[in-house]
């Protein structure tokens, strides 16, 4: 048993850390005010690496593993959520998703450049009728020749429009139900493929959510990832490894709001007395900072079993219901305790408080994770 | 081309604060960094790596936990990394230090060896140029950009008080360098992965081209009579004056502070 | 090496262009003040070109003896020249003390001096006195300025030291003093120079950071509108300040962004912060508190600002820094 970092993840923590606070943390406010996605801080964290962390070396990774990337989420979160989400969800749904199920010739064609970062990644299972039932899939893809032609619409899809490569899941045999879902690989010069409406949002306003539009959409059968009819268990499987990142990115969310708060209670006076010296202020704040350390061993613990191959998907469950509900407490209090200031943008609390609430919605929410928890308990 | 790139772990003294009881610095929770001047120095050395290929070897004397700036150098793309640590270092003041490096400098071979213009927890600017005159090298200190030509020859922007000079200088030569100069690059997540798994060579003071009296405290002509903090914050005084009497009170606090 | 040899206190002299630069007059104020405590000589070292002439400035400035090396190879500032030249000097007149300003030139020479003659240099000091031994007792700020340390030298001859401009006080130049004038013509080896000067640029530093300025002279509301900034811009440059704001003004466009202090703008630490006609807002004082020394101009006096200030001054920014700016300008021009 051993909580403490390996000395490279110390290492990374350290370089994420300072990368975060130098290039990422000066511009989080501008990103959200202009709902820009930050495409130059992308760039830098390709030529990092940071693009391809878990990936093995063979593949063009860094060869890292998951506790570093949830190291990464949540320091890059922790002053700006959007640019945590835009890691999270390249990396957890599209390159994971191809790593773990993809066939030898998919991985030297996709990982190298997800990898690198010259493509970004994305992932598509929602559907304006398919959400937390996503069996209920309505984006049908039929056989033809060596191809499959795809028909229908995904929505509030992170990354879309700034992507090169979505992870697609699609109908192929409606009579079958869930095993009647295959995911394919989408490039997105492919024909028939476009992006809809962008979506304004409460939070992560940088990061582009878009619908993504499938016209006849003529995929390979070359790019089908994993076997046909396999889809609801690739897309069940990569979402459980995308919420250890969503997880991590609400404990970034949580500290860098704790970060602040703490900043404002000692600057702050009233009473003749800093806000740090009063009781009330030290009580909440030990209260919250315990869950928020509680979060992060959640969050690391179930990337550490990712890590050694063992089951995780019910630590992921609780490792993203718990942070991000902490999440949310942590930035509304946040906001709370900087009174009339926090509700102006003048200070980064309010802003964390709206990015906050998307984790207890995207990639399950805070119920789907309760309904994946309570499942494995009534199991046996 | 062999380039020799000195650093120096230091306490970030950004975050140095002082106790106010004991009227003492407080170490304790201190991160300990690579030399931003230093790692700027690195900078150019990788620059130049990448532009005309090179081999590149950090090298540091201190303590053995010194080994993270080396391991953090191979992480920004260092090729080979020495730690000089041995008892005999002990107590070195810049004298001393810059005897030592260059100690391991002669049993090494380099076409240029760099080094930061001066260390945060000292400021003094003194062991590049001091190593320089032991290795018999031409030096240019201040350096804010370097280009290498051919023939063995560099021309180097070196910054002063009212502008900056250029500078033509024939290799071997050793240059100190700011970090405004070469703003450094991150650490590399493969090579972060990597960098423990390298060899940093250990190197007692045996291993040195150095009369070992010339080392740690006995090689060192200054010494630290006494250190002491600046004296703490009294609590402010508010004056409530007519402005003739308002200005000399600010004239004599300025002086007191001399300020003026 | 026999310590009763080497006697006076020596001070290189800079010049750039020809022109003396104003930290050797300040190190001569300060050798004359050690040399007498001593009861030794006050000598200067002045290498340059075509420099015989401008020698007996310097002892109109407290030089009891001026030693100017003239040579083409001494016209501009090269290490090799330049240490060639005053380590031979060193070997000849045996100086106790060798006091350099700690310029780009002092702090590229200095250093490379100790190593040829072997002894202790302490950088960038800012005061010096004399122990009851006689020894040179240099005191120097270390840990980016949070610790002070006292440094000697006491087994090695000659005790050097290089001293930061502006630190030391010029002493008053007596045109009538009388001194002696001598000429050392050191022997260069020339196969050393491997340094060339290529070109020397002179430039005004165009950009404006704040972060890096010693002493910040800061504006808020009470200071209004442009031509109230127009009055910190005159105290400002009277003692060699940069010009800050709080975010009202840039707010109200008097001020650019980059010259913020503040939450939203940039945390400052200078060795003095005058704030003039700022209230103390939270976020304000958040970039600024850190600074050494705060002094603050406020006409309303229970205002934020004064609980972190070492000197707060009730009153009229408008009255008061013009007339501190008047003040100081004739205390400048007197020295």
């Amino acid at each position: 048993m051993d909580f403490e970092l390996t000395q490279s993840q110390k290492l990374f923590q350290q370089m994420i850390r300072d990368f975060a606070e130098k290039e990422v943390k000066p511009i989080a406010a501008e990103v959200d005010e202009k709902e820009e996605f930050p495409k130059e801080n992308v760039k830098k964290l390709a030529k990092l690496g940071v693009l391809g962390i878990p990936t093995p070396k063979e593949y063009g990774g860094a060869g890292g593993d998951h506790v570093m990337y949830t190291i990464a989420v949540e320091e890059l979160s922790r002053v700006c959520a959007t640019t945590g989400v835009i890691v999270s969800a390249h990396t957890s749904l599209c390159e994971d998703a191809i790593l773990d199920n993809g066939t030898e010739e998919q991985k030297q064609k996709y990982l190298p450049k997800l990898a690198s970062g010259e493509w970004i990644g994305a992932f598509g299972l929602t559907e304006p009728n398919a959400g937390t039932d996503a069996s209920a899939q309505q984006t049908t893809a039929v056989e033809d020749g060596d191809d499959y032609i795809l028909n229908g619409t995904k929505i509030f899809i992170t990354n879309a429009g700034e992507a090169d490569v979505y992870v697609i899941a699609a109908m192929t045999d409606k009579s079958k139900g869930n095993k009647g879902i295959t995911t394919f690989i989408v490039e997105a010069s492919t024909k028939g493929f476009s992006i809809g409406k962008k979506e304004h949002k409460m939070g992560i306003r940088g990061s582009a959510t878009c619908e993504l539009i499938f016209e006849n959409c003529r995929v390979p059968k070359t790019n089908m990832l994993g076997p046909l009819g396999g889809g609801f268990a690739v897309a069940m499987k990569t979402l459980d490894g995308g919420r250890i990142g969503i997880a991590a990115q609400a404990l970034g969310i949580a500290q860098g709001a704790m970060d602040e708060t703490v900043k404002y209670c000692k600057e702050r006076k009233q009473f003749g007395r800093s806000l740090a010296q009063f009781q009330n202020t030290q009580f909440q704040l030990a209260d919250l900072q315990t869950k928020i350390e509680a979060s992060r061993y959640l969050v690391r613990a179930a990337a550490w079993k990712k890590d050694q191959g063992l089951p995780f998907s019910t630590d992921a469950a609780m490792a993203k219901l718990f942070a991000a509900e902490t999440a949310m407490e942590m930035t509304t209090k946040a906001v709370q305790f900087h009174g009339g200031y926090g509700y102006t943008r003048e200070y980064p609390v309010e802003r964390m408080m709206r990015d906050a609430k998307i984790t207890e919605i995207y990639e399950g929410t805070s119920e789907v994770q309760r309904m994946v928890i309570a499942g494995k308990l009534f199991k046996k | 081309m062999n380039i020799i790139v000195c650093v120096k772990q230091v306490p970030d003294t950004t975050v140095v604060k002082i106790d106010p009881v004991k009227n003492t610095l407080i170490r304790e929770g201190v991160p300990s960094i690579m030399n931003p001047d230093d790692k700027g120095g690195l900078e150019l050395a990788l620059q130049l790596k990448e532009k005309c290929g090179a081999n590149v070897t950090v090298i540091t004397m201190g303590p053995p936990q010194a080994d993270l700036v080396l391991r953090e150098a191979f992480a920004m793309g260092a090729d080979r990394a020495i730690l000089l640590t041995d008892r005999a270092f002990a107590g070195a003041d810049t004298l001393a230090t810059s005897n030592a490096l260059a100690g391991a400098l002669k049993v090494l071979d380099y076409d240029l060896v760099i080094t930061g213009r001066q260390a945060i927890d000292g400021d003094t600017a003194q062991v590049g140029p001091e190593m320089a005159q032991h290795l018999g090298l031409p030096q240019v200190s201040y350096v804010v950009d370097c280009q290498y030509n051919d023939a063995n020859k560099f021309t180097v922007k070196k910054e002063t008080e009212d502008g900056y000079e250029i500078l033509e200088v024939e290799g071997p030569a050793l240059f100190t360098v700011l970090a405004s100069g070469y703003k450094a690059r991150y650490m590399n997540v493969g090579l972060i992965v990597e960098a423990f798994n390298k060899e940093v060579e250990i190197w007692p003071a045996s291993k040195l081209d150095i009369d070992p009296n010339k080392l740690g405290l006995k090689g060192s002509p200054t010494k630290v009579k006494k250190a002491f903090t600046k004296a703490t914050k009294a609590a402010g005084q508010v004056y409530e004056l007519d402005p003739e009497q308002a200005v000399d009170v600010i004239i004599s606090k300025l002086q007191e502070k001399f300020i003026i | 090496m026999n310590k009763a040899d080497y006697k006076d206190v020596y001070v290189f002299v800079e010049q750039r262009d020809g022109q003396i630069q104003s930290v050797a007059l300040e190190l001569l104020g300060k050798a004359r003040v050690l040399a007498d405590s001593l009861g030794e000589k006050v000598v200067a070292f002045y290498p340059g070109y075509k420099n015989t002439e401008s020698a007996k400035e310097l002892i109109a400035w407290g030089a009891d003896k001026v030693i100017v090396m003239d040579a083409p190879e001494l016209k501009d500032y090269l290490t090799e020249q330049y240490s060639q030249a005053i380590s031979q000097a060193i070997d000849k007149y045996k100086p106790s003390i060798v006091l350099l300003g700690a310029t780009t030139i002092g702090r590229d020479l200095g250093p490379r001096l100790a190593s040829i003659v072997e002894t202790g240099l302490t950088a960038d000091c800012t005061s010096l006195d004399i122990s009851e031994e006689r020894e040179l007792m240099m005191t120097r700020p270390a840990f980016g300025g949070n610790l002070m340390a006292t440094i000697m030298c006491t087994d090695h001859r000659p005790q050097m030291s290089t001293v930061r401009p502006g630190v030391m006080q010029k002493g008053v130049k007596d045109d009538s003093r009388k001194g002696e004038i001598e000429n050392f013509a050191p022997t260069f080896d020339s196969s050393k120079f491997k340094v060339k000067l290529i070109k020397s640029v002179k430039e005004n530093r165009g950009k404006i950071d704040i972060t890096e300025a010693k002493v910040l002279v800061s504006g808020g509301r009470g200071v209004g509108n442009k031509e109230g900034f127009e009055k910190l811009n005159s105290l400002a440059k009277v003692i060699g300040a940069q010009v800050s704001s709080s975010r009202a003004m840039v707010d109200a466009g008097v001020m650019p962004h980059e010259v913020q202090v503040g939450q939203t703008g940039k945390t400052v630490r200078p060795f003095l912060y005058l704030a003039c006609g700022i209230s103390g807002a939270i976020q304000h004082l958040a970039g600024m508190e850190e600074s050494d020394f705060i002094i603050a101009i406020n006409k309303d006096k229970f205002a934020p600002i004064f609980g972190v200030a070492d000197v707060g001054i009730v009153g009229d920014v408008h009255k008061i820094v013009p007339l501190l700016t008047e003040k100081l300008s004739k205390m400048v021009e007197k020295k």
